[in-house]
C-alpha cells in the first residue's frame, strides 16, 4: 500500500526488502533498509543507527575548559571541529571575546579540515562508487596522458611515462596478494561507466591525494601545537606568535607561516587542477545518473561559519552561508538561531525513547533521555538480532531533529544551495560556472553527484578563504597586534553561578552544535547534535522521512545483491558512523553485508 | 636482530581512550613515557583513532611498534605479539564512512605508496569490555600494560635500543585532561550520569559492566 508523507514522498514497503548493515564490532551502526518494486526501483528507504554516543555521561561535572579535549576524541576524522564547536559553546556561555588573530587561525584549522575532509573523503572512499582501479590496469598509459592534458592542461604530473609507472605500482600491489584497495568491491557490476584511461587517471590523483594530505595536516600541526590531536584554547588559541624569533621556543614564527603560505598554494593548485576537473570528467560519464536528491531540492539547513571578524555570527558576516530553505522555495531563506527553542528540536516517536510528553519536541537545552528500547510488532528477528525493522514503530537509536518541523539536509551541498539562493557571489560563480560547463540545468544540483560537486567547489573556495585569513593575519600582525588569546575570564571565580551557551560550525558533513549548561564552574549538560544526527534520522511524529531515507527513494538498483547505487548515494553525504573505534583483527573483515529478502 | 638497527623508531598507542578497553594502546604510551627514559631517536606517540593523519608519521619511521587493542578471539586480557606481514593490514572499498579508516587500512596505504616501516611489531591485548562510552580500563586490561611495556623493551633491545628506568618527554601524548588517572577518576557516578542510555546511545544493559 502507497502512503505518502507530508514531505513529499510515496513510500511503498509491498517489495522485496533490501538490507545494508555494515558489520562491525560494536553495535548499532547505521543500516540501512530499502524495498525495491518488480523494477528493482527503490519505493520505501529506512536509516538506522546510533552514530553518536552522547557526551554527557563524561563530561557532566566537568571543567567546561577541558570539554574540547574530550570532544576531539568522539571521532577519529573531525577532531578538530568538535574541539572549535565546544570551544566556541564555552565562550558563548561566558561571554568571552577571542582577538582577531585567533579568528584568523581558528578559521584556517577548520578550514583546513574541510579542505582535508572533502578530498580524502573523495579520493580515498568515494571515488570507488564510480571509478574501478581494477579496470585501471587495463588502461593504455598514452592514452590517459591525452586524457589527462584535455581534462586539465595545467596539472603537471601527465607524461605516459608517469601514468606506466603508477600503472604497475598498482599491478604489483595487487600480485603481492594484499588485494587491499581490491578487496570487497563490486568490480564487474556493470554500474562502473568509466573508460579505463579515466579509471587509471582517477586512481593516480588517489595516490596524489595521498601524498597533498599529509601536508594539509600540517597546518594544524603549526597553529595546533601537535598533530595529531591539536591542542585548543577557550578564549582563544594555544600559539603565541613571535615573527621576530625572539620569544617563547614553539612561538609561531615567520618560518612556520610562510611554511603554512606554500600548504595554502597547494591547496589551491590542487582543488583547481586536479579535484574539481576530476568530478567534471568522471561526472560527465554518470551524467545520466540523477538520483539521489532527495531533500536537497526540498528543505536544507545550514548554520554558518567561518566569521570574517572574531565574535560576530551574524549572517552577514560569515563566509560559509548561513540559512535554512524550506518546501523548495529558494526565493526565501529564513534565518536560523539555535537558541530559539521553536527552531531546533528533537523528536522521539520513532527512536528508542520516550518523552514525558508524547509527540513533542524537545530544544537541545531541555533535551530528556529515558531510553526505551522495543522492536514494532511487525519487525523480524530478534531483539540481539534484528533481520527487519518496523519503521511504522520505533526503529533507531538516533532522534530526529527538525528545524522548526521539518526534516532538512545538512552539508556541503546545502551549504551550497543557501549560499546560492542568497546570492552568495562566490558560491553563485562557482556553481553557474560548474553547471555551464557540463551544460547542466540547475535541477542537476539537487542529486547524488551534485552533492558531491558541491563538496569539491567547496574545497576550493576553502583554499581562497584560507589565503584571505592568511593575509589578513599577516597584516595584523606587521599592524602590531601579535594577541592570540584572551584570558581576562579565564578563572572561574569571574564566571556567572550559572550560565548556558551554544557553539555552531559547519563541520565538513554539515551543521555542527554543541550545547553547553555551566553551573558553579562545572558542566551541568552537554549536548551535542551532529550532521549525521540530521542526515540520518528516522521518521517523526508527522510521517516527514529523513534525509538519508529520501535520497534513496526511487533510485533503481541494478543487482539488489550489489547495491552500489545505494552505497552511492550514503556515501555522498559522507556520514559520520560509529567512528573512533577499531580493534586490530586477523584478516580484512567484510564491513559491510547484504541481504536480500 | 635486523642486519642494521633502525634509525627512526615509533612508538604508537592506538585506539580511543572513550571505550574502555580501547584506550589500551593509548594507555601504553603514557605509562611508557612515565617510566621509561627512551633515546631521542625513539618517539612516542598518541595516534588515537586518527587513520590517515598518523600515515606521515609511518612514512618517517625505519621501525614501528604499536600498541593496540586486538581482537583475535583470545582469553580477554590476552596479550599477542605480531611481527611484520603477520600484522594484518587491509583496505576496504565498502567501507560506509571514512571514519571506518583504521590503522590497517593506514598500514596498507604506506605499503601501497612503498614507504611502510621496514620494521613493524604489534602488542596487542584482547579486551574485557568496549561497549562502555566513558569508561575506562578493565583491571585484567590495565593489568597488561606493565607486561605490555616489558615486551616492548624487549623488542627494542632486539632492534639495538636500550632503555632505562626513567622518563620520555613527549609533545605527543594526550592532553592532561584526558590522561587516564584523570579520565578515570573524573567519571560522575552512575547515579548522576547513567550507564545504559543517554540521549544518542544505548548498549543493551547485559553489555554494561561498569
Amino acid at each position: 500500500m502507497t502512503t505518502q508523507t507530508p514531505n513529499g514522498f510515496n513510500l511503498d514497503n509491498s517489495g522485496k526488502r533490501i538490507v545494508v548493515d555494515p558489520v562491525t564490532r560494536i553495535e548499532g551502526h547505521m543500516r540501512c533498509e530499502v524495498n525495491v518494486n518488480d523494477h528493482g526501483v527503490i519505493t520505501n528507504a529506512v536509516s538506522t543507527g546510533t552514530m553518536w554516543r552522547g557526551l554527557e555521561v563524561i563530561l557532566k561535572g566537568r571543567d567546561p575548559r577541558d570539554a574540547w579535549a574530550f570532544t576531539e576524541r568522539i571521532c577519529g576524522v573531525c577532531t578538530g571541529t568538535h574541539a572549535l564547536t565546544s570551544v566556541r559553546a564555552v565562550e558563548d556561555a561566558l561571554g568571552i571575546m577571542i582577538p582577531d588573530n585567533a579568528n584568523s587561525i581558528r578559521n584556517m584549522m577548520q578550514l583546513a579540515l574541510q579542505i582535508h575532509d572533502h578530498i580524502v573523503h573523495f579520493y580515498h572512499l568515494h571515488a570507488l562508487d564510480w571509478v574501478n582501479p581494477v579496470n585501471a590496469l587495463r588502461a593504455d598509459p598514452k592514452a590517459t596522458s591525452e586524457l589527462q592534458q584535455m581534462v586539465s592542461p595545467s596539472h603537471p604530473l601527465s607524461s605516459p611515462g608517469y601514468f606506466r609507472d603508477v600503472q604497475n605500482r598498482l599491478k604489483k600491489f595487487v600480485e603481492s596478494g594484499q588485494l587491499g584497495l581490491f578487496k570487497n568491491g563490486y568490480w564487474d557490476n556493470p554500474a562502473y561507466l568509466l573508460p579505463p584511461e579515466a579509471d587509471l587517471m582517477a586512481t593516480t590523483h588517489y595516490l596524489e591525494a595521498l601524498d597533498l594530505q599529509k601536508e594539509i595536516v600540517k597546518v594544524h600541526t603549526i597553529f595546533g601545537g601537535k598533530n595529531p590531536h591539536p591542542n585548543w584554547l577557550v578564549g582563544g588559541v594555544p600559539c603565541p606568535i613571535n615573527v621576530h624569533s625572539t620569544g617563547a621556543v614553539g612561538a609561531i614564527n615567520m618560518e612556520r607561516l610562510n611554511m603554512v603560505s606554500s600548504i595554502i598554494d597547494l591547496c589551491l593548485e590542487f582543488n583547481r587542477n586536479v579535484y574539481i576537473p576530476d568530478v567534471i570528467a568522471i561526472g560527465g560519464f554518470y551524467r545520466n545518473w540523477l538520483y539521489g536528491g532527495g531533500l536537497s531540492s526540498k528543505a536544507v539547513l545550514a548554520y554558518g561559519d567561518i566569521p570574517e571578524n572574531p565574535n560576530d555570527f551574524s549572517a552577514e558576516q560569515l563566509h560559509l552561508p548561513r540559512g535554512a530553505i524550506i518546501n523548495g522555495n529558494l526565493n526565501e531563506v529564513h534565518d536560523v538561531d539555535p537558541r530559539d527553542p521553536e527552531q531546533v528540536q528533537e523528536f522521539v516517536d520513532h527512536s528508542w525513547y520516550t518523552y514525558g510528553e508524547p509527540g513533542k519536541g524537545l530544544h537541545p537545552w531541555d533535551g530528556e533521555t529515558n531510553p526505551h528500547y522495543e522492536l514494532g510488532p511487525n519487525a523480524k528477528g530478534t531483539r540481539t538480532h534484528i533481520l527487519e525493522l518496523d519503521e511504522a514503530a520505533k526503529y533507531s537509536w538516533i532522534k530526529a531533529p527538525r528545524w522548526k518541523g521539518h526534516a532538512m539536509e545538512v552539508g556541503p551541498l546545502a551549504r551550497y544551495i543557501v549560499g546560492y539562493a542568497k546570492g552568495h557571489e562566490d558560491i553563485k560563480n562557482q556553481v553557474d560556472g560548474l553547471l555551464g560547463t557540463m551544460n547542466l540545468p540547475l535541477n542537476a544540483l539537487f542529486s547524488t553527484l551534485g552533492r558531491t560537486a558541491a563538496r569539491a567547489l567547496e574545497s576550493e573556495y576553502c583554499s581562497r578563504l584560507q589565503r584571505h585569513f592568511f593575509d589578513k593575519m599577516i597584516q595584523n600582525i606587521k599592524n602590531g597586534d601579535e594577541s592570540t588569546a584572551n584570558v581576562e575570564k579565564w578563572d572561574p571565580s569571574t564566571w556567572p553561578k550559572e550560565a548556558k551557551g551554544v557553539g555552531m560550525t559547519e563541520a565538513p558533513r554539515g551543521a555542527l552544535g554543541h550545547w553547553i549548561k555551566i553551573k558553579d564552574g562545572r558542566i551541568e549538560n552537554y549536548q551535542c547534535v551532529v550532521p549525521t544526527t540530521w542526515n540520518g534520522s528516522p521518521r517523526d511524529t508527522q510521517g516527514n522521512i529523513g534525509a538519508f531515507e529520501a535520497s534513496l527513494m526511487d533510485t533503481k538498483v541494478e543487482r539488489p545483491e550489489e547495491p552500489v547505487e545505494i552505497l552511492r548515494t550514503l556515501h555522498s553525504f559522507d556520514p559520520c558512523l560509529a567512528c573512533s573505534t577499531h580493534v586490530m583483527s586477523p584478516d580484512g573483515e567484510e564491513l559491510t553485508t547484504v541481504k536480500v529478502r | 636482530m635486523p642486519a642494521t638497527a633502525p634509525e627512526r623508531v615509533l612508538i604508537l598507542g592506538i585506539g580511543n581512550v572513550l571505550w574502555a578497553d580501547e584506550g589500551f594502546g593509548v594507555r601504553c604510551v603514557e605509562a611508557m613515557a612515565s617510566r621509561c627514559a627512551l633515546p631521542s631517536n625513539v618517539r612516542l606517540m598518541d595516534g588515537g583513532t586518527q587513520g590517515l593523519y598518523l600515515l606521515p608519521f609511518l612514512e618517517e619511521a625505519d621501525a614501528l611498534l604499536v600498541f593496540d587493542a586486538i581482537d583475535f578471539g583470545l582469553e580477554p586480557g590476552t596479550l599477542k605479539v605480531l611481527r611484520d606481514d603477520d600484522v594484518p593490514s587491509f583496505m576496504g572499498a565498502k567501507k560506509m564512512s571514512l571514519h571506518q579508516t583504521g590503522f590497517q587500512d593506514v598500514l596498507a596505504t604506506a605499503e601501497l605508496l612503498d614507504r611502510a616501516p621496514r620494521l613493524l611489531t604489534l602488542i596487542g591485548c584482547q579486551p574485557v569490555e568496549l561497549e562502555d562510552y566513558g569508561g575506562g580500563l578493565r583491571p585484567s586490561v590495565a593489568a597488561q600494560i606493565a607486561p605490555a611495556i616489558a615486551l616492548a623493551i624487549e623488542e627494542l633491545a632486539t632492534w639495538g635500543i636500550g632503555v632505562n628506568p626513567g622518563q620520555t618527554a613527549s609533545e605527543d601524548l594526550a592532553d592532561s585532561s584526558i590522561r587516564r588517572d584523570v579520565y578515570e577518576g573524573g567519571r560522575p557516578s552512575a547515579d548522576d550520569a547513567c550507564r545504559t542510555g543517554d540521549h544518542r546511545f544505548f548498549p543493551t544493559a547485559a553489555k554494561v559492566r561498569a
